[in-house]
């Protein structure tokens, strides 16, 4: 004990243990152990009062397997993630673009986009609904204005899932575009007069330049905005409610239903540990990939 | 305009709300020369190389490259190339992606672009640094790069802003000696901005010396050393800058001379035209600079060879020879004609006839 380096070591270990300790604590209570929860859960049945819940292993997820519905959910989400993320993105990046030139009332244009990331999902998805709703929503109004049938875009199979699309890219391409915008305004103006006395042009620059720049930013709105095709459904329950006939369920919705309207905690909670998988193997594989072809 | 003058204004202007920037400027650049454009912060320097580059336009006047009216023409056409002062290199791409920046954007031919990147490389000793990114190199490496940059573009044309103020001392000076080497075994135009006046000075064939928009004096190193048109050139230029003294106090009054720190001579306290009290000493080595207190003077300083026995609080007769003497206007500032080596000319190699010039008032 007396040993002087010996102390010291202690000491150090409880200084890192310190600054550790709030992060940890926090990420145990509220992440790590509500996960390992769910994984527990998911490997128990469903218990009624005549039938405690037993281990049965992995039944629940064979039972989800087997379960048509929750093929069609995935589907869904899969498609609405691999609509809703580029597009938004693609999106975010024009406008930032744009919204960084030098122009007039470029504030006003900053804000307008900014304008539907600070509307509450619910607020949006009514202020859509009333775009979509058929006879007197706006669409239809000009749908049926120009000569064509009205379309009940909600409430129909072949729409509703890209109805839903629509409300999460106008969502999000806003709050996506702060970032470019910020990302944009760290790029030295020197770059952009280099390359113009070089030769280059506004699009070459742009090319060359301004998108290599920006990898870093667009990793991480990638991975943001993965995680919100999964995580963002609150427009779900005021526009469609997964219908017409489960077309534009999503995966998070699904788990919804089943924990607090069918009661069947088990199966929610299997449904979590396999989105939970399937993220956390993405975000591994998005920094993996990025790690190696994005310049900090 | 002769055909000789590769880079020529006349009257531009770029003011912003009516301030700053540059007001009615004219100058001359002949071809393979080394101009710099000297003056205090603010000044006005960097707008003139900007619009110069094309990176700014004009509220009036023209520019003209290679005796080309360019005065509306983008950057990228002005077939010129820019050192810049944060060296401007891209931080995502490698020194040699860096280099060829431009020749690719080009879309030159990979033969040639292959041997003039092998012959930049090799003319600023950058051989395998190819693979680095700008973030793993030393400040003089980055500046290399630049310059590299500039060398394989191409362009007779190489405009400099401040180049050399984010290196470190030692290394300012042999980049400097580098930079001036290029420019002549290139035989490149160059036009340079710096604040400082001893790059100015040691580096270029025409300084041209701006104050507040306006260009003050332009002419060879020697010239605005020599015969400075005014007295804020006289003080600008020269380090220590050159003793301003009420003439009443030389039995020369109206006037104000400026002398020169190694033309003033040390007398016996009572003997010689001025005497003062030595407020500091500054050894050298080779010489020891004696800063002087006078009420009629000011930036007195006497420049002595080696070391000598003076210590602050002494005090000093000082010898201001006539023939050393530079008389100017008290009122305006402008050299008067007089005792001065050709009577306060203004004759350099790049120095025009209808150059712009203020007659600014006395400082």
């Amino acid at each position: 004990m007396s040993d002087p380096a010996e102390m010291m070591r202690r000491r150090r270990a409880v200084h890192g243990w310190l600054l550790l300790s709030p992060a940890l604590i926090l990420l145990a209570t509220f992440a790590f152990a509500p996960s390992a929860m769910t994984v527990w859960t998911s490997l128990f049945s469903r218990g009624t009062r005549r039938r405690p819940s037993e281990f049965v292993g992995l039944e629940t997820y064979q039972r989800l397997f087997d379960d048509p519905a929750f093929w069609t959910v995935a589907w869904n989400n899969l498609l609405y993630a691999a609509v809703t993320i580029p597009v938004s993105m693609a999106l975010a990046l024009t406008m930032a673009l744009w919204a960084n030139a030098r122009m007039p009332a470029r504030g006003f244009l900053r804000t307008a986009y900014f304008t539907p990331t600070m509307l509450p999902m619910i607020a949006a998805a009514n202020l859509w609904l009333f775009f979509y709703t058929p006879g007197f929503g706006v669409l239809d109004q000009l749908v049926t204005g120009l000569g064509f049938a009205s379309v009940n875009w909600l409430g129909q199979p072949e729409t509703a899932l890209w109805a839903i699309c629509a409300v999460t890219i106008w969502k999000e391409a806003g709050f996506f575009m702060i970032f470019y915008l910020a990302a944009l305004q760290t790029i030295p103006p020197d770059l952009e007069e280099a390359a113009s006395i070089e030769g280059a042009s506004r699009l070459a620059y742009t090319r060359r330049v301004v998108l290599p720049l920006l990898a870093p930013t667009t990793l991480f709105i990638a991975v943001n905005a993965t995680i919100n095709s999964v995580k963002l459904i609150d427009h779900l329950f005021i526009l469609t409610k997964g219908g017409p006939s489960d077309a534009s369920k999503l995966m998070l919705y699904y788990i919804w239903e089943n924990a607090f309207a069918f009661f069947d905690a088990p199966a929610a909670a299997a449904a979590t540990v396999l989105v939970l998988a399937a993220l956390g193997g993405l975000a591994a594989f998005q920094f993996r990939v990025a790690d190696r072809r994005i310049h900090y | 305009m002769s055909v000789a003058d590769y880079v020529s204004l006349s009257g531009v202007t770029r003011r912003w709300d009516g301030r700053g920037g540059v007001e009615d400027v004219s100058l001359r650049v002949p071809a393979g020369t080394f101009t710099s454009i000297l003056g205090p912060s603010g000044c006005g320097k960097s707008t003139l190389l900007r619009l110069i580059s094309g990176l700014e336009r004009p509220q009036a006047g023209t520019v003209r490259i290679a005796g080309r009216d360019v005065t509306h023409e983008p950057a990228s056409a002005r077939g010129l190339a820019m050192v810049f002062q944060s060296y401007a290199l891209f931080p995502h791409l490698s020194v040699r992606e860096n280099i060829l920046f431009g020749l690719r954007v080009r879309r030159s031919a990979a033969a040639e672009r292959e041997a003039r990147y092998a012959e930049a490389v090799a003319m600023l000793g950058l051989e395998g640094l190819g693979g680095r990114r700008p973030a793993a190199l030393s400040g003089g490496q980055r500046q290399r790069v630049a310059l590299a940059r500039a060398v394989v573009s191409g362009h007779r044309l190489c405009l400099m802003d401040e180049p050399l103020s984010n290196l470190d001392a030692k290394l300012r000076q042999s980049v400097r000696r580098d930079i001036r080497a290029l420019q002549r075994r290139l035989g490149l135009t160059v036009i340079y901005v710096t604040h400082d006046q001893t790059e100015a000075m040691s580096l270029s064939d025409q300084v041209v010396l701006m104050r507040a928009g306006r260009v003050e004096q332009a002419g060879s190193p020697v010239a605005l050393y020599e015969r400075p048109a005014t007295a804020f050139a006289a003080e600008f230029v020269g380090d220590p800058p050159m003793a301003m003294i009420d003439g009443a106090a030389l039995g020369e009054p109206g006037v104000t001379v400026g002398v020169r720190p190694e033309h003033l001579a040390a007398a016996p306290a009572g003997a010689g035209d001025l005497a003062g009290r030595i407020v500091g000493v500054e050894y050298l080595g080779s010489r020891t600079l004696l800063a002087i207190g006078h009420p009629a003077a000011r930036g007195l300083v006497v420049s002595l060879p080696g070391r000598v026995a003076h210590a602050p609080g002494e005090t000093l007769g000082l010898v201001a020879p006539p023939e050393h003497r530079l008389r100017f206007d008290a009122r305006s500032g402008r050299a008067l004609g007089g005792a001065g080596p050709d009577g306060g000319g203004r004759t350099g190699p790049g120095s025009a006839p209808d150059l712009a010039r203020r007659p600014g008032p006395s400082p």
